[in-house]
């Protein structure tokens, strides 16, 4: 699976040469398939060839497209202006909802994500500070190993190195088997549709990060409350700012490490599970959670047929046996 | 060709016509005897739930389920595939039994199980067509994309070739009742090597089904959810197609008694104590099983809260409790009690699958109980498919050799 998304993800590379060099996996000697082959053949991607025997790794271990970007969200600066909603609205050319973005009256309960809004901006209260409510930003997560994408099989969905997850509506035929496994509840489904229903959710603004500009919810941010950047730049900033304002925050960058890691990080001065956070998933992808399964696989297809051939073969054995016994005290009688 | 040729071909038709599929009647007969309460009943639920289904397809799921954001899945995946498929393993259960392991005395019932099979994932796909977005893309899986770390898509795979599968295996039974000797003897020749597919496709897909649910573990309850759950999905089908094979014998026996002969008819109150007795030691193991899972993760303290004794109830009430029965019977040798426990075996995997795909999922939403309540309409549309999966049934049973045995045709 691993090796397929980064073949997948390769193939869909913007930017090739700038990044190719750090997301090419190395492929071993035997390692060399179609795509490999086709290198030698006087396409670019030769030098995966090349790789010295110390890079060749029995084990592999997927830790994520090493240069994808992410988001910190600091709901310690969000003031709950919903500039990102309307943003966000604009930039994917969705509807327009009922209420307008200045409308405050929409915090009176907790909304959530559908297939005509890709991110909302929920009220909570702050037991700290009851004046200051909490606000926070609800979108896809953009896990570094997504549930999706294990779920789906028709591999509609895919993880770009850019770090966005993305969904191919060509491909998915609605079982919404991603929905049941996000473990965040991102993606929707517009029911409505009879013909061309399909799932709806941010894609990080994909189109707007190839031609280099940031996604529109954090663009429109006029607190700074989102900061867009490469992952591994923004754990440092929220570590930083935990280590400067240890009286801010509570010392948790969520999305670190939940369901193996997420591109989007959150900072908070409130624990993560009163805003509705999941708090109760495993740090690892939860994609580990059906390989050891799915490993049986081989063996039931090599084991079954050799057992249940034998014990087969055993009962016919023995019948035939039986079959020999009963003629010969047959013939036995007939003698007599 | 003169005229004659061609009169004489529309008899023959006619002659095979009335013969094959009219039960040797005319069409005024065959009419007549169409109209029973059962067909009554059927007809009006057909009437309410047929214009359903056209009503899902033209205007979206949204018409006719409460399916939403959270709630993706309802009782079109809940009762028709996750249930129906445990419950249709009766055909690779009984085909092993017989050709495999040689339990040769169960031939009355192998036929019938492998066809309760057959027409179960027929309907478990019907069910998975109505759910579907883009039900016409359903091949998919097998040509589009390859989600090969996806649980579903070896359940897709699996799915399709088993019926396939179970296809073959039930063919000499048409083939039969087409007088068609020499494909049947080929469709013959392969019965142990679909058996044997049908072992390996079946103990895999079944557990994958509860595979599937290992991917939401935070939002599953910690009661339903457990790494054991592959094998308690595997190991209560087993039980559970032993006790449909009892439940589906005892209604033919019961309702389309002309359809079977004496053999079926002599044999089934032993055959259905051994049933019963396999039945029961399956349903022991499970609930076992059901106890180390708890063990497992240390769940006990949950058992206390309201979540924990619908579980109790669940694996007491709707495992223990037939499983108790289904002993009382065998041990007393009254084949009555060992027929109540199965259907209730039966009821209790029901249970289970729906207590894993709908109640237990999304557990920690608030007002949880209150939307998993389905609709009337996605009732009417799970009636609809039940019905015609009934009469489907019976339309079989009343015309080829299944409860009964072809007389020139008895090696199978």
């Amino acid at each position: 699976m691993t090796q397929e998304r980064q073949e997948k993800g390769a193939g869909g590379l913007q930017h090739g040469g700038r990044r190719s060099d750090s997301t090419d996996q190395p492929h071993g000697p035997c390692g060399i398939n179609r795509r490999g082959f086709l290198g030698v053949m006087g396409a670019v991607s030769g030098s995966a060839l090349l790789a010295s025997a110390a890079e060749v790794h029995a084990y592999k271990q997927f830790e994520g497209w090493p240069d994808r970007y992410g988001m910190l969200s600091d709901l310690t600066a969000c003031v709950g202006c919903r500039s990102c909603e309307r943003a966000c609205n604009e930039a994917n050319g969705l509807p327009k909802p009922k209420k307008s973005f200045d409308d405050g009256s929409v915090f009176a309960e907790l909304r959530r994500t559908d297939d005509k809004t890709y991110t909302v901006v929920n009220r909570y209260e702050n037991p700290g500070d009851p004046g200051t409510p909490v606000y926070r930003k609800v979108q896809c997560m953009h896990c570094n190993e997504p549930a999706c994408a294990t779920a789906c099989p028709i591999h509609a969905y895919s993880k770009t190195p850019e770090g966005a997850v993305m969904y191919d509506p060509d491909k998915c035929f609605g079982c919404r088997y991603c929905m049941v496994a996000c473990p965040f509840g991102i993606p929707t489904y517009d029911y409505e549709s009879a013909f061309q229903p399909r799932i709806y959710k941010c894609v990080l603004c994909y189109d707007r990060l190839k031609v280099g500009q940031i996604p529109a919810c954090a663009q429109g941010c006029p607190t700074e409350a989102i900061t867009f950047g490469k992952r591994s730049d923004l754990l440092r900033l929220a570590r930083e700012r935990i280590l400067e304002h240890p009286d801010r925050y509570i010392d948790h960058i969520y999305g670190e490490h939940e369901a193996g890691g997420t591109s989007w990080l959150y900072l908070s001065s409130v624990p993560f599970g009163q805003l509705d956070f999941p708090t109760n998933l495993p740090d690892r992808p939860l994609v580990e959670e059906t390989k050891g399964f799915l490993s049986s696989v081989p063996v039931v297809f090599t084991v079954w047929p050799a057992l249940f051939g034998m014990i087969y073969a055993s009962v016919r054995h023995r019948d035939a046996l039986q079959e020999e016994l009963k003629q010969e005290q047959e013939k036995e009688e007939e003698r007599q | 060709m003169n005229h004659h040729e061609t009169a004489v071909k529309t008899d023959n038709f006619r002659a095979w016509f009335m013969d094959k599929l009219l039960m040797g009647m005319d069409w005024p007969d065959y009419m007549r005897q169409l109209i029973t309460p059962f067909n009554i009943i059927a007809a009006i639920i057909l009437s309410i739930g047929l214009p359903l289904i056209a009503i899902r397809f033209i205007y979206g799921l949204a018409s006719v389920t409460h399916a939403s954001q959270d709630y993706p899945w309802g009782i079109f995946l809940g009762w028709g595939l996750f249930g129906g498929v445990p419950l249709s393993a009766t055909g690779f259960v009984l085909a092993t039994a017989y050709y495999i392991f040689g339990f040769k005395k169960y031939k009355p019932l192998v036929r019938l199980a492998v066809l309760a099979g057959f027409l179960g994932y027929l309907f478990a796909v019907i069910y998975l067509l109505c759910d579907l977005g883009r039900p016409w893309r359903i091949y998919y899986p097998m040509i589009i994309g390859f989600g090969t770390a996806s649980v579903l898509f070896l359940v897709a795979w699996h799915v399709a070739t088993y019926l396939t599968v179970q296809f073959l295996e039930f063919s000499p039974a048409i083939l039969e009742w087409l007088q068609s000797k020499r494909i049947r003897k080929w469709a013959l020749s392969i019965t142990i090597a679909m058996t044997i597919a049908g072992i390996i496709l079946s103990t895999l897909h079944q557990s994958a089904l509860g595979a599937m649910f290992l991917l939401a573990p935070g939002k599953m309850h910690p009661l339903w959810y457990s790494s054991y759950l592959p094998v308690l999905f595997l190991c209560s089908s087993i039980y559970a197609a032993l006790s449909m094979v009892i439940v589906v014998s005892t209604l033919a026996a019961r309702f389309l008694k002309k359809a079977a002969d004496q053999t079926f008819l002599s044999n089934l109150n032993p055959l259905t104590l051994g049933l019963g007795r396999g039945a029961s030691l399956t349903m022991y193991v499970y609930f076992v099983l059901k106890l180390i899972s708890v063990a497992h993760d240390n769940n006990w303290a949950l058992l206390a809260t309201p979540y924990g004794q619908w579980f109790l109830l669940e694996i007491v009430g709707f495992v223990l409790l037939p499983a108790l029965i289904l002993s009382l019977g065998v041990k007393t040798g009254r084949v009555g009690i060992v027929r109540l426990g199965a259907f209730a075996g039966a009821l209790g995997i029901v249970v289970n699958r729906i207590n894993v795909s709908m109640v237990a999922l999304n557990w920690n939403l608030p007002d949880h109980l209150h939307h998993i309540v389905p609709p009337w309409q996605e009732v009417a549309i799970v009636l609809a498919i039940a019905t015609i999966h009934v009469l489907v049934f019976r339309w079989i049973l009343m015309r080829m050799p299944v409860i009964r045995e072809a007389p020139e045709y008895t090696d199978h």
